[in-house]
């Protein structure tokens, strides 16, 4: 399922548990579990699947099924400073491919990793519905309007 | 409740609050308090007023003055000059490019005049986190009149009559949806909203939940009586955290009102809404994917029939509309489906809310009656292309639409024209492009899109748009010939008969009205490997002009790969050989000395 490979402490299990026992362990509540889930790990690795599985009875494959589905779901820890860059139509018409195109340039990672320090990560998203402000790149909770490809470096030395 | 002689509006939309409109709230808070008028003047953070591309805006009432691009720094002037002195700030206010004069009222600007708001009738108001100015602009009536005067077939009958169809995309008519629903008999019915909006562009639904979250839980509850459902779920993506939280605070308020929960206004009806959260697929916005979602399931579409309204959340028959439908609904019952339906063309009626955005002047959220022209849209609301550009096509309906051209510009909007026209109403995203949009990767863009986003289960939408992304993708590279371009289309075809949802039926659309409307692109790609656009990068080869080049060196400097040689203050060349086609040298160039063949 994944590369990364973590030991689940007794804690992380208890916790896991006590989300699921929240929603009373009832299956249909199963992309809500995920959101609390994810909003505590931070991230949704394979191990953390297995224990939602076994407590809410059901195979390990269909946690792993609705995992993979959604995008906002991942397996994969993020940046400390998450960067996503809006690839809505709006973006991409004002040029916001190049300004992707820059940031991994200047991180050396593609869409979807984290750099290896585990400082930045990188992501595309479609529209955040600041469409006058195009393009669009957000670091954290943190909005960028109207960005070029020349205004990258400036925002990356912001987070050094 | 306290008095306020004055209040501060300050937009709270997604684009204005990027823009800091927060901080802008904070200290006009702190200059009123420092001058101690806290009591006199009232700031409140509203939903979306829609001009987003003058953002952040801030409206003074009773003095109805529009303040544009504000800074929170302005927020002491504003103080000081139009709330103690009574002067307006001229600085702050709209100036119109044409005439030049400031402008305070936003009824007399170009962005303005056209529209009519229905649906954003409270958006840039209201408190949105306030319950009783919903109710002081008549919220709630529509539903105690149902409840109190209508029996649920006069409801559905209003509705029907008004001729109001779903703005989700496809417009099927809302007051027969209901109507099958109502006569499907089981213990428990749900009313479902589809706010998982996922166009690429599009962001009026957030603008009506962030904005008037009580319009559409009113709109719900009417639903709720008409069919005889109970609960009501609101099926909302978790990027939406604004919307989201707004959407608490006013279901908690209106069931401390009593008008959700039991026994709504004494009548024995009783209705109540949870929510759902989506989770970032595209796909979910169909309903049948959209119920297997709040089931926790994988959002997979299934074949209808049979249709939600026989057997949707739970198996149990569910009313499944969009949010812009849903916030229409209260109004057509106060003022009546006449009224409704004397807006609008012949087959559809009312207004429609569309989110301009692109290479035009006036990005925004706007609200225009059918029947409006692209024209009115783009050159009188959207001022006109951006920077002096031509104006090349204009992009509706999402990855489900096509791009219409300068030939298009005339014709009516509604549902029925824009298909006709080979494209589609869709949720409302408006993309306009111009001369250096190249129309085969913006093909290529949309199918990018629809590749990411197919859910895999039937093999047209999951191979076929993979194979014609590889066909553009190979067109763009300059490696196409005449026999891609026949399967291209044939291929198109085929998914668009042969998918099983809306999405994959839909999919091709973009590469069919660009085939059709911008035939000769295609072409030049294929036999002359050029972009007519200039904007293909491995059709572009660079050079420079040796007249206009200074040596300042500016773009050997930028080269990623060295290609660049030449003196200082003497002309520059690029080695063909070693040129990626980035396009550095040319942004660097100050002179113009970098040609684009």
């Amino acid at each position: 399922m994944s590369s990364i490979k973590i030991e689940l402490r007794k804690e992380d299990v208890d916790k896991i548990n006590e989300i699921c026992d929240s929603f009373n362990n009832e299956p249909l509540e199963l992309i809500n579990i995920l959101h609390k889930t994810q909003e505590h790990f931070g991230y949704l690795p394979a191990e953390v699947q297995e224990a939602i599985a076994s407590r809410l009875n059901i195979s390990t494959a269909r946690v792993y099924g609705v995992v993979t589905f959604y995008s906002f779901f991942t397996m994969t820890p993020k940046g400390k400073h998450p960067i996503s860059i809006c690839m809505g139509t709006a973006c991409y018409v004002r040029g916001a491919e190049k300004v992707l195109d820059e940031f991994k340039k200047e991180l050396s990672i593609q869409v979807g990793q984290t750099t290896p320090d585990g400082k930045f990560s990188l992501s595309s998203l479609r529209c955040v519905g600041a469409c006058g402000l195009a393009p669009v790149v957000l670091v954290g909770e943190k909005t960028y309007g109207r960005v070029a490809p020349d205004d990258v470096q400036a925002i990356l030395k912001e987070y050094e | 409740m306290s008095k306020f002689r004055m209040h501060l509006l300050v937009c709270g939309g997604t684009g204005c609050r990027a823009s800091e409109s927060n901080l802008i709230v904070e200290s006009l808070r702190r200059e009123l308090e420092e001058k101690g008028l806290g009591n006199e003047v009232q700031v409140i953070m509203t939903g979306c007023f829609g001009f987003c591309e003058k953002g952040p805006v801030v409206k003074v009432m009773p003095d109805n003055t529009f303040y544009v691009q504000v800074k929170p720094e302005d927020a002491a002037l504003i103080v000081a000059e139009h709330v103690i002195k009574g002067r307006p700030v001229q600085r702050l206010l709209y100036v119109d490019p044409r005439s030049k004069e400031h402008i305070s009222d936003s009824k007399h600007m170009g962005f303005y005049r056209k529209q009519l708001r229905i649906a954003l009738r409270n958006c840039g108001f209201i408190n949105p986190e306030n319950i009783d100015e919903y109710i002081a602009r008549d919220g709630y009536a529509a539903l105690g009149k149902c409840l109190s005067e209508l029996s649920p077939s006069e409801v559905i009958d209003t509705i029907k009559k008004s001729g109001l169809r779903g703005r989700g995309g496809a417009g099927f008519p809302t007051g027969l949806k209901w109507d099958i629903a109502s006569k499907n008999q089981a213990g428990q019915k749900y009313v479902v909203c589809n706010a998982d909006e996922g166009d690429p562009g599009a962001f009026m639904d957030r603008s009506v939940l962030e904005g008037d979250p009580h319009s559409v839980l009113e709109a719900m509850a009417i639903c709720g009586y008409s069919i005889g459902a109970t609960k009501g779920l609101i099926y909302i993506r978790a990027e939406y955290p604004l919307a989201i939280q707004r959407l608490k605070v006013a279901i908690a308020q209106a069931r401390e009102y009593g008008l959700l929960g039991n026994s709504i206004f004494g009548t024995g009806f009783s209705f109540d809404i949870d929510l759902r959260y989506g989770a970032g697929a595209f796909v979910c916005g169909e309903e049948t994917a959209l119920i297997h979602s709040m089931e926790g399931m994988r959002g997979e579409p299934t074949n209808k029939p049979p249709f939600p309204a026989e057997s949707g959340f739970m198996g149990k028959p569910t009313n499944v509309n969009n949010v812009e439908t849903y916030a229409s609904i209260p109004v057509i019952i106060n003022k009546g489906w006449e009224w409704f339906s004397s807006i609008g063309t012949e087959k559809s009626k009312g207004t429609k809310v569309f989110a301009l955005a692109g290479k035009i002047n006036n990005v925004g959220l706007i609200e225009v009656p059918m029947g409006t022209t692209l024209r009115e849209i783009i050159f009188e609301i959207g001022g006109g292309i951006k920077n002096g550009k031509k104006f090349k096509a204009v992009q509706t309906g999402g990855p489900s639409g096509g791009c219409l051209t300068e030939k298009h510009l005339d014709i009516p909007i509604d549902f029925d024209n824009l298909v006709a026209a080979g494209s589609m109403m869709g949720s409302g995203g408006m993309i306009v492009m111009d001369e250096d949009d190249c129309m085969v990767s913006i093909a290529k863009y949309f199918l990018e899109f629809t590749v990411e986003e197919s859910c895999g289960k039937c093999a047209p939408c999951r191979i076929g748009n993979k194979r014609i992304h590889e066909l553009l993708e190979h067109i763009t590279k300059g490696n196409g010939t005449m026999a891609d371009l026949d399967r291209l289309k044939n291929m198109s075809y085929v998914i668009k008969d042969t998918a099983l949802c809306g999405l994959g039926q839909t999919s091709p659309n973009p590469v069919l009205s660009t085939m059709t409307n911008f035939w000769d692109e295609y072409i030049a790609h294929v036999t002359e490997k050029r972009c007519p656009a200039g904007s293909c990068r491995d059709l572009m080869k660079y050079s420079i002009d040796v007249d206009k080049c200074v040596g300042c060196t500016a773009c050997a400097r930028g080269c990623p790969v060295n290609a660049i040689s030449g003196e200082r203050k003497g002309p520059h060349f690029i080695d063909q050989d070693k040129c990626i086609n980035c396009g550095a040298c040319f942004e660097k160039c100050k002179f113009g000395a970098v040609l684009i063949n």
